[in-house]
């Protein structure tokens, strides 16, 4: 697969530690929701570096859009989230991936579950299944530490709709004005608001790899089959 | 810890090598059997080259190594790959 080359047309700061590049691909060959890329940093002496990252927008968007959360220790993410500035340029190559994607030919419902990061590939679903006018009920239910980390809060918020709920939930804040679910996502909350298995949803899980896990095996544990659940993991890190 | 991702977070690397995309295919362990789509084996991707673990007993399904001008790919661990023929359509 070509690398090519992507040139920051606009960022969106999401959170503190989230920013959101909207990028100029000349050449994209259109994408899946739910699809990644691999970004590609040279440095000028050769040394070189690469990193997957979810691609937040829905297929036919005008512009490619990747959401990343900035890494401390990272080689990637901190360039992408605190240094890349309007017309910088870096390689990337894709669509990657046809495994975790949802393409709306489907009717069956859709259980969407993020941790942190892990809601922009599902943002780039829920989208789609708004823009094509899919008769399949999504739902989506994303955790994050605070308020201020839920990444696409109110766009979220307005794409619930009669066939999409958005359920959110925050794992460590007790903020007095949040009036939406607290604590992680664990069997619990998934039987209270998820479909039950004898619905047989598709579910995509994403987000760190403890996350991921603990909410597949929530899922199983639940009487989801493991074959409609779909995982992708960041791992303990990402960078 | 268990650095591990999904297999399709090896998407990108195993797509310089394949016409189609292989995480898509099914693929069955050589060692216990098991079958499921390579992008839900057990990838580890920390490591100067890429291993795909079986999800279900953890033997090494795939192993790829690559140098600046060639690649070495080990699929002993898989005893059958089914490649559904919309996946080589594309």
């Amino acid at each position: 697969m070509r690398w090519l080359v992507a040139t920051v047309a606009e960022t969106v700061p999401e959170t503190a530690r989230v920013v959101t590049l909207r990028l100029d691909v000349p050449d994209w060959p259109s994408h899946r929701a739910g699809q990644h890329v691999d970004v590609r940093l040279t440095a000028e002496d050769g040394y070189s570096t690469q990193r997957s990252y979810s691609i937040a927008s829905p297929p036919g968007s005008e512009r490619l859009e990747l959401t990343v959360e900035r890494i401390d220790d990272g080689e990637v993410s901190p360039y992408l989230t605190t240094v890349a500035d309007l017309g910088d340029q870096f390689e990337l190559r894709g669509p990657i991936g046809g495994w975790f994607v949802w393409d709306g030919t489907d009717t069956a419902p859709v259980l969407l579950v993020g941790g942190g990061s892990g809601v922009v590939p599902l943002r780039a679903i829920l989208r789609h299944h708004a823009a094509s006018g899919s008769t399949a009920a999504m739902h989506l239910v994303y955790s994050a530490r605070t308020l201020g980390d839920l990444i696409f809060r109110r766009e979220l918020e307005a794409l619930a709709g009669p066939r999409r709920a958005v359920t959110l939930t925050l794992t460590r804040e007790s903020a007095l004005d949040w009036a939406g679910h607290r604590g992680r996502v664990d069997a619990g909350l998934l039987a209270e608001v998820g479909w039950p298995p004898s619905v047989q949803p598709h579910c995509y899980v994403c987000g760190p790899t403890a996350f991921v896990e603990a909410v597949a095996d929530a899922l199983v544990g639940l009487g989801h089959e493991p074959g409609r659940i779909r995982t992708e993991r960041f791992g303990p890190t990402g960078g | 810890m268990d650095t591990s991702l999904d297999g399709n977070a090896a998407a990108g690397a195993l797509g310089d090598l394949f016409v189609f995309d292989v995480t898509v295919a099914v693929s069955t362990c050589a060692i216990c059997g098991d079958a499921r789509p390579v992008a839900e084996l057990r990838a580890y991707l920390d490591a100067p080259g890429i291993v795909l673990r079986c999800a279900s007993c953890g033997a090494a399904q795939l192993r790829l190594v690559r140098s600046s001008d060639r690649a070495w790919l080990d699929l002993r661990g898989i005893q059958v790959l089914e490649i559904h023929s919309a996946a080589t359509a594309e």
